[in-house]
Parts: structure tokens; sequence; C-alpha cells
């Protein structure tokens, strides 16, 4: 019908059309855990993204998954993103090489405020693949480290095969950042510190008057961050948070993402505790 | 006035009952395809149409709660019968769309939008309930930030010939909703059936040009009065109220009722409220490929809030229990939908009364929740 014709240029326009992103390289992180670096290789791809942001990565035939970009913003062609193999479409990308295109489109989400964070204390608490999405934060924080003041990371994992980017650390450490990382579970090798990592917070006297705090991880690690900030007198509104739900669409039409009258995919992934505190930790909500 | 002048946008004009099927030719002629209400699989359901002999003409639904009978009647009325199982949103959001497909090109993929050739709709007997419901879809789809360019595409070019209630069921609920029974705006033509004839309201200039060629009258202030009399008798009629003023704020304290639980004992998670709801707009997507895997569709599918799979994520669902399910679409129509979108999603059709199977009754649970206080 001549409808179709007057149609074409509208489809073009399908913020769910996936565009072609080719892997640049693989890095194996931890046990199950790998980044894929991708870029797109279409000319009129956006270009850049905010630190905490996300891509939609669809393989075809199998699905699309909500993932993070982990790797510095200021390369802002290629995307790292850290994976771990746990449902059935990060678990193909365990057949994904470096060469292959696959479907991605983004980014997408509300990043950490990092405008808000300058001149402030940053407190970066997080836990298992929880750092993939504060790493652009913390590579950010390292170019312009003079903006902020003091910069802590609290990382943890369950045991310290968990861990990801450790080889990294030292840099991390050496470019002005305090560093404290515990693991739930210790092996003969581990000489740190063992417990979940809102304990950290008793080894560290923080300013709460000019403390911010940014964290991802399990709901229930954040819960405890959030008890142990505000138990040190940090404001509601100077905590934010980082949330996870099953996404669809990643823009507002799916449903799937909502927390109450939050969108994770629009109004989130961060989020100010302060605006989602009535929804945050309720059970089963 | 013989196919001289067409009537103007906002005037009400007389046209002989007979004489719809000539506007019904019109749109076909135009290009349009017709949908509406026709009486199949024991009840009264959207399909296509061409002709006035199609629609439920002696039908009627009893509908109660968790039951909803197909009746016959002596009616001559063409349009006196209340909504079905069936909303608009099967045509502008349908159940199931290809989006796009990606072919295997190399070791890579090629993405493709799937171009939708379906025709332009005209609904035909749109209610006022229907036409808020197609409003709130908007405020979903096209209304946003990021446009749905599948739903912008059916709903840009749909005609609505809109009706005014001169039926009620028990399950009703408009008035409590605001949302009806008269048809106030949203429409291209908005009809309501007087005994001897249709009195047509032009909504816009669409459907204002259905009229060439067609014989129509000027309303006298007579019949204009008759309409009024009609839809204000259907209000009257309306008995079923539901106090909103207190939302979203009545629903967020009773988060953690235990009355959740005993609803849940009742709820059968089966999705049928999500799927008649004429607003519930969730959606999952599906890739199915060809044997060899070089080839794959994406679907877009309704999905509902009831089913297990729809919080997944990695570790589990975050919404496990029937408890937490119905409390998520309890709470998101009639009040996380005010802040997300400025208006209730519930347009009180009483759809989700009457198909669910236990008959769990959105507006009486609403009242129970309110009566047993903050908890």
């Amino acid at each position: 019908m001549s409808q179709t014709v007057l149609l074409e240029p509208l489809l073009r326009t399908d913020p769910m059309l996936p565009r072609q992103a080719v892997v640049r390289a693989i890095k194996p992180e931890a046990y199950g855990i790998t980044t894929f670096s991708l870029e797109y290789s279409e000319p009129d791809a956006p270009v850049g993204f905010s630190p905490g942001q996300f891509n939609m990565i669809h393989l075809p035939g199998i699905g699309e998954v909500a993932i993070s970009i982990a790797s510095d913003p200021v390369v802002p062609h290629v995307m790292e993103h850290t994976i771990r193999y746990a449902g059935s479409v990060t678990r193909a990308f365990s057949r994904v090489k470096v060469g292959d295109t696959v479907g991605m489109r983004g980014p997408y989400g509300n990043p950490w405020p990092m405008e808000l964070a300058k001149g402030k204390d940053l407190m970066i608490v997080s836990g298992g693949i929880g750092l993939a999405p504060l790493r652009p934060v913390i590579l950010d924080v390292l170019h312009r480290r003079g903006e902020f003041g003091r910069v802590i990371l609290l990382y943890g994992g369950r045991t310290p095969q968990d861990l990801l980017y450790t080889d990294e650390f030292e840099r991390w450490q050496e470019g002005g950042m305090e560093l404290f990382v515990s693991v739930d579970r210790a092996d003969e090798t581990w000489k740190g510190q063992v417990g979940v990592i809102p304990m950290a917070f008793y080894r560290i006297r923080l300013d709460y008057r000019n403390t911010i705090v940014f964290s991802c991880g399990p709901e229930i690690m954040m819960r405890f961050v959030i008890y142990e900030a505000m138990a040190r007198r940090v404001p509601k509104d100077s905590i934010y948070v980082s949330m996870e739900r099953n996404m669809k669409c990643a823009i507002g039409f799916c449903g799937h993402c909502q927390v109450g009258p939050s969108f994770i995919c629009k109004q989130g992934p961060i989020f100010r505790f302060s605006a989602i505190e009535s929804f945050f930790g309720k059970e089963e909500f | 006035m013989v196919g001289s002048a067409l009537p103007r946008v906002s005037a009400t004009v007389i046209l002989a009952k007979p004489a719809l099927q000539r506007i019904f030719d019109h749109l076909c002629e135009s290009g349009f395809q017709l949908i509406g209400p026709t009486v199949r699989d024991g009840s009264i359901v959207l399909d296509s149409i061409r002709n006035l002999s199609e629609l439920p003409v002696g039908w009627a639904l009893e509908q109660k709660a968790g039951s909803s009978h197909l009746l016959r009647t002596h009616a001559t009325d063409y349009f006196a019968f209340t909504v079905g199982p069936h909303s608009w949103k099967r045509y502008l959001f349908p159940p199931q769309v290809e989006m796009l497909t990606a072919r295997r090109n190399g070791n890579g993929w090629v993405f493709e939008p799937t171009i939708d050739d379906t025709p332009p709709f005209a609904f035909i007997g749109v209610r006022s309930c229907d036409l808020h419901a197609i409003a709130i879809q908007d405020d979903v789809f096209v209304n946003g930030s990021v446009r749905d360019p599948h739903y912008a595409h059916r709903r840009e070019r749909a005609f609505i010939l809109a009706v005014n209630c001169s039926t009620v069921a028990s399950t009703c609920f408009c008035t409590s909703m605001n949302t009806g029974p008269r048809a106030r705006s949203g429409f291209d033509l908005v009809l309501t059936e007087l005994p001897d004839s249709f009195a047509i309201e032009i909504g816009s200039e669409a459907g204002s040009n259905v009229f060439a060629g067609i014989d129509w009258q000027p309303a006298s202030a007579f019949d204009v009065g008759r309409v009024s009399q009609i839809t204000q008798r259907t209000e009257r009629q309306i008995t079923r109220q539901v106090t909103t003023s207190d939302l979203p704020q009545l629903l967020y304290n009773r988060i953690d009722h235990p009355y959740w639980d005993k609803l849940a004992a009742r709820c059968l998670s089966c999705a049928n409220c999500t799927l008649v709801c004429p607003t519930c707009f969730c959606s999952t997507v599906e890739d199915s490929s060809n044997l060899s895997g070089t080839h794959t569709k994406r679907t877009r599918l309704w999905d509902s809030c009831f089913i297990l799979d729809f919080s997944h994520v990695h570790g589990g669902n975050i919404r496990p229990t029937t408890k937490s399910r119905f409390r998520q679409w309890m709470t998101h129509k009639l009040a996380a939908w005010i802040e997300q979108f400025g208006r209730s999603g519930c347009v009180g059709c009483g759809r989700c009364i009457a198909w669910c199977p236990v008959g769990i009754d959105i507006t009486e649970e609403l009242s129970a929740l309110r009566s047993l206080g903050a908890r």
C-alpha cells in the first residue's frame, strides 16, 4: 500500500533498532566474568557516555541484555562491558570472539553526579560486579584528581577470585585513591581483610559534612552501606545508589524495570537515595 | 443538505440510522480498515467489519465480578451494549508485532527495521472510557521523550468514531475516574444513538469530510437536548463508586499491609486483568531464528507483571509471590501511574472486574484497603 512508503523514514528512527558494534578486545577478569570492548561500526552512531550509563547489547537469536559501561569516558569510542555469565544471553557471550559483530544501542540512563562530587570527599562502595559501573567514575577522577577531596574505594567480593580489575589497583592507589578491599571468604593466598564491605566503614574516619557516597552492588549490601553512612551522619541527599531490574527496552516502554513510580532505565539506574527511600529495600517490591 | 455542504467541526448533525452504512463505505473506500464490535466466541469482540449488520444488534453483555455473559435482547439499537474483553490497544499496540530482523553477514549481523504495512484503522464505537485509555497509552508511547514508531504509525492514521454510552454494566465506574460516560474529546466523530436516528457530533476535519455526499440534517435544539438526556440518564445508572482523592498515598501507605496476603490467596496470577486492561502497556521481546541461525526476527509481545519471569534478574525474581505481583499491578495502576504520567492508569471500564476468573474487584479491594488503615 501507499502508506508503506510514507512509513519507512519513521521506522528508520526506531529507538529499539540495534546498531552494529564490533568486538575489539576480550579480557577475562575473574571466574565467569569477562570484559568485552565494543565499538560501533556505523558512522552515525552516538559517541560518548557518562559514568554510570549502560548499553543494550543484542545477540541475535538469543536476546538482549542491559550492561553498564565499565571503561574510561575519556575514550568515548570503545566501550568496555564487564559481563558475568549468569543468564541465557550473558552465557552466550562466552562464544563471542574478537572481530565478531553484535547489536548494540545506547548509552542509556541517568549517570553518577560527577559534578556534585567535585570538591568533596568521594566514597565509592561496591560489591562484586558492582564495581563495573563505578570504574568509569574512578578513571574519570584519576584524570582530574585535584578536583576532588579524598577518594576512597571500599570494594568487597565473595572470594579473592571474584575480585575485578585487581591488576589496576596499584595504579589507582598511586593516582591518589585510598583502597580498602575485603572478601567474605578468604583462602590461603589472601592476606587482606575478611568480612562484608559495610564493615570497612569502621576503618575510616569520614567527614560527613563533605562526603558524597556512590554505591553499587547487591541491594542487601547497599542497604547496609546506606545504614553505615547515615550512622555517620552523611545526609540522604549525599548518597547515590545504582539499581538493577529486568529490562527489555531501556526507553520506558516495556514496564519491566519499574520500582514504584520510577523507571530504572529513565530516572535511574543511578538514584539519589532520598529520591527512592520509601521504596528502597521493600521486600519483593 | 444533500452532498452539498459538509458539517462544520463541533456541530451536531442528525443522520438516519441506515445512512451510517454510507459512512462505513466512505471510510472503506478511503483505504481504512474498519474495526468494530461484533458477536464472536460467545462474546462481543472487536474485529474487522464492513457492514452495519455485523454490529451486535440485539445482543448485550451482562457483566458482574467474575462473569460476562452474552445475552439476546429484543432491542434494535446498534450500540446498546457495554465493553467486551477486547480494547483498541489490540490494534494500536498489538499483542504481537515484529520489530526488526537480523541477517547474518560474514561474522557480523545486519539489523533491519520491519516495515509495518497495516492499513489505517477506523475504530467504530469507541466508548469514552476507551478514548481516555487511548490517550493514556499515548502518554506512554508518543508523548514522552522517546517515540515508539510502531504505535505512532498506527495511532496517527486512526479514524475514531466514538459512541456515547446509553447502556451501563454493573462493572462500569467511569464517573468515579472522570472518564465518561460522555465523550468530550479525542474523536473524529461521536455518535449518540437516539430511538429513530443517530446524533453525531463532528470532532475533526477528517470527521466532517466523511459526510461528503451523505444526507444529513443539522441537529435541532431538541435533538441536542435528547443527547444530553441520554448521557445524563446513563450517568445516573452508574452506581459503582470509588474514591480516588487519597491516591497515590493511600496505597503507598499500605505496601506492607497483611491484606495483600488475603488478596493473593484468591488471585490466580493468570494475567487476565492486564490483558483486558485498555491501558496496561508492559511488553517483552522475543527472538526467533531460522534453523541455520542466519536470520532472526525480533518480536514485541504483550507481557504482564503477573508473570513470574517478568521481574527476573540473575539470581532470581524480584517478585516471586502472587502477593507481590498483585500489589505491583494495583499500586502501579492506581498510584505510581499518577506520578509517572500525571493521571491514573485506570479508566473505570470494569473489564478487569468482569474478566477476573475469581471475581477480584479492584474497586472493592481499594475500599477494603482504605478501611483497614495505613500499615
